[in-house]
């Protein structure tokens, strides 16, 4: 099996301050990697530079494409990269302002991608936004309410169908469950993690809460200032860090 | 004319500038080509962007009409065509048939146009997509890349709220297969006749833009295979001439409130007058005078 995404040696400079530097690691299809460190790792400098967000300064972001098979999404042309953002890949921000239009119903936030890729519709539009409404529990009476109304796990909630729309079959997830209430958040990960089985998806979940990788996470990454120290299977890692920095990291959450 | 104005106000240099504007725009129909607006001795939102357009096509033989909302006689196109008139001495007419360059805000005549005219009209928004990306840098990669779902989820919006789409002026149209643009808030009614024998030239004097329709180029109002688009309409005729196919505003006739719905394009309904149509509430054209 080919893996759906090759990263090879990854490094982002801000300046001359380091954002990540030499990430390297295989996604397999239907694999959830979690990674993890502290605030200012490069966690998110990283996520940014796999989705195109930003440009690597080095490495290449091998792409298992549907069309063309493998390809590097770093060097491929811009069009060609934004149609993948929006129909393969799925980003979920920390942020619902950033990935939602919070000026534009529900509906309308999970029929943008449908039709950007050309639906034309309405009846079978709205439908199918309905249907994804439904799967992220959001009542088909909100369907033409605004974000603004919503309340922020609804926010994340919708983001998550927004994006999902399309059948991607990547997800790159920063912070997800970020300031969201503790219950609030469980609901949020016991929906994302049945959607990801059910769908079969691959995922990338940046995040600093231990808590969301142990539910998430087939394997974890492990980032200390900007490197990664530390890679495994998700219940090896918790259980048992090699690393001096990891295990800091998992018995400080163990005390809380 | 008065010697104090380089003709049609505009310095030679200026009217270069624009004319290769507008030759870039209309070589790629719909596109959106960023000009150096000029001071103008008006405000904007007195159809500055217009104005200069104009100012670059004159030419001393040509026949100038300018009209808002439809009619001639409105402050904004008295002024306007006093404005060349002095700076340019053009001829000038009401008459849609003998003018060669029509100067216009929210309307199209009703009269089908010739590949001996030009069609000018002042913009206020030239960006179709800023109603939803208020970012400049996106909405130009947008057009770039022909990634137009955005103006669908307008649409989308439209009918969500209102059941059908309710956008009834500046309603979007595709150009040529290409870019999706901003007909200026023009009635929706309007829209179909963009497919025309004349030249169109649009002018946005703030937001420095121009943009333009080459004679007979496609162009398609947006919409869905459900909701198609329909130009809408006045179900009455006119009260005056009885024209059925014109845009029609109402008017209110006197302190009862009687009301009364006429031609929108005066020039349109004198014609038809003059030919001897009549309204319902319409006299023969020679007591009307009396
Ligand atoms: N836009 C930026 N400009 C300059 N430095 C940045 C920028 N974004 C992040 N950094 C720096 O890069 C490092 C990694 O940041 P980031 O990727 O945001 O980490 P994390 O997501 O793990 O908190 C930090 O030192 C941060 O200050
Ligand atoms: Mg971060």
């Amino acid at each position: 099996m080919n893996p759906l995404l090759k990263v090879e040696n990854i490094s982002k400079y801000y300046g001359s301050r380091l954002g990540c530097k030499d990430v390297n690691f295989d996604l397999y299809p239907g694999e959830v990697l979690g990674i993890v460190g502290e605030s200012g790792s490069g966690k998110s400098t990283l996520l940014n530079c796999l989705a195109g967000h930003q440009e690597p300064d080095t490495g290449k972001v091998v792409f298992d494409t549907r069309a063309d098979g493998p390809k590097d999404t770093v060097t491929m042309s811009e069009p060609e990269r934004r149609m993948l953002s929006r129909t393969d890949w799925a980003f979920v921000h920390q942020n619902p302002r950033d990935g939602l239009r919070m000026g534009v119903s529900a509906g309308g936030n999970v029929g943008e991608r449908l039709m950007a890729v050309g639906a034309r519709h309405y009846g079978d539009i709205r439908g199918t936004a309905v249907d994804w409404l439904d799967k992220v529990e959001i009542a088909e009476d909100r369907t033409d309410d605004r974000p603004s109304e919503f309340s922020g796990g609804m926010q994340q909630r919708l983001q998550i169908a927004r994006n999902l729309v399309t059948g991607p079959r990547l997800i790159f997830m920063d912070e997800p469950t970020g300031g969201l209430d503790v219950s609030v958040q469980a609901r949020l990960l016991d929906l994302l993690r049945g959607l990801v089985r059910e769908l079969g998806l691959s995922a990338i979940v940046v995040t600093h809460d231990l808590a969301v990788v142990r539910l998430l996470a087939d394997r974890l990454m492990v980032m200390k200032d900007g490197r990664v120290i530390e890679t495994g299977l998700t219940d090896q890692v918790l259980d048992d860090p090699q690393h001096g920095y990891t295990q800091l990291l998992v018995s400080s959450v163990l005390q809380v | 004319m008065s010697t104090e104005y380089n003709f049609a106000y505009l310095d030679e240099q200026t009217k270069r500038m624009i004319r290769r504007a507008l030759l870039k725009g209309v070589a790629i129909p719909g596109y959106q080509v960023p000009f150096a607006s000029r001071e103008m001795p008006m405000p904007y939102g007195w159809g500055t962007g217009g104005v200069q357009v104009t100012a670059a096509c004159l030419k001393p033989d040509d026949t100038l009409k300018v009209i808002d909302q439809g009619a001639d006689d409105t402050t904004n196109a008295v002024s306007i065509r006093k404005f060349f008139e002095k700076t340019a001495a053009v001829a000038v007419s009401e008459k849609t048939e003998e003018s060669t360059v029509i100067q216009t805000r929210h309307r199209i005549p009703e009269q089908d146009l010739t590949e001996d005219q030009i069609l000018v009209y002042q913009v206020p928004i030239p960006e179709p997509l800023r109603f939803l990306e208020p970012r400049e840098t996106e909405t130009r990669k947008m057009h770039a890349l022909e990634e137009y779902g955005l103006m669908h989820v307008k649409l989308y919006e439209d009918i969500a709220r209102h059941g059908r789409i309710a956008t009834s002026y500046a309603y979007p149209v595709k150009v040529e297969g290409r870019y999706v643009m901003d007909p200026s808030p023009i009635p929706k009614f309007d829209n179909p006749k963009m497919e025309m024998a004349a030249l169109q030239l649009f002018g946005a004097g703030r937001e420095q833009r121009i943009y333009a329709v080459p004679p007979y180029t496609k162009v398609v109002s947006l919409d869905f295979e459900d909701h198609p688009f329909e130009k809408g309409g006045a179900p009455q005729a006119c009260g005056l001439c009885d024209a059925h196919d014109a845009y029609l505003d109402e008017v209110i006739m006197d302190d009862a409130g009687t009301r009364m719905f006429v031609c929108s394009d005066t020039d349109y309904c004198r014609m038809r007058r003059e030919a001897g149509h009549i309204g319902e509430m319409g006299v023969p054209l020679a007591e009307d005078a009396a």
